[in-house]
């Protein structure tokens, strides 16, 4: 007979991470870099946060990759536009967030 | 005392000895038994995008929000980005992929 160990919450013994918001929560008062739907980034200072990842940053600056899909040009190769524009305050709305990375624990 | 013979030793009992149950596969059960091996090993977690993130899951919950560790991310094929740690939003999700042997 065999016991299986129960490895739930085992690896994240050296992080002191249960569930993924508390990544998030770990990150309050930092700077974090969030990946928008719509190729857009998004780097500022975590405020708040809730349930559906609504975010309220600071000191934001988004940066906007515009593609420009130019005919008969092998897809890759199409030239990337990038705008950015900076904004003191900001709520994002949770379901465009597709990433959040806080700044490196090391 | 004659010398009867002695009553001949019990016989072993016979040992049924079932095969031995064969190893638990990792990759048997309900998915929910697959996530639990895979939290803490290598993932690939593919977005409905196209992008993967290739990193060490350090955890996920109900949404399927993960945890990554150690994160690069392929566009492509090429590594585009790396992350101490990323926060996947569970929506985003369309697979994850056990990377190494579980």
């Amino acid at each position: 007979m065999r016991t299986r160990t129960l490895r739930a919450n085992m690896d994240s013994s050296s992080t002191g991470i249960q569930e993924p918001f508390d990544l998030i929560r770990l990150s309050l008062s930092e700077r974090v870099f969030v990946k928008l739907r719509g190729d857009r980034e998004l780097t500022g200072v975590l405020h708040a946060y809730d349930g559906h990842m609504n975010l309220i940053l600071s000191d934001v600056e988004e940066t906007i990759m515009i593609v420009d899909q130019v005919e008969g040009v092998p897809e890759g190769h199409s030239t990337v536009n990038i705008a950015k524009r900076k904004m003191d305050m900001l709520f994002v709305r949770g379901d465009g967030v597709i990433l959040v990375s806080p700044p490196s624990r090391t | 005392m004659d010398e009867s013979t002695p009553p001949p030793p019990p016989a072993p009992p016979a040992e049924p000895s079932p095969p031995p149950p064969p190893p638990p596969v990792a990759t048997s059960g309900s998915p929910t038994d697959f996530l639990k091996n895979v939290v803490g090993k290598k993932v690939v977690v593919r977005l409905t995008s196209g992008v993967d993130y290739r990193g060490i899951l350090s955890c996920l919950d109900g949404y399927m929000n993960i945890a990554l560790e150690q994160t690069e991310e392929h566009v492509n094929g090429r590594v585009t980005n790396r992350y101490g740690d990323a926060f996947i939003r569970g929506n985003n999700v369309l697979y994850i992929s056990a990377a190494e042997a579980l």
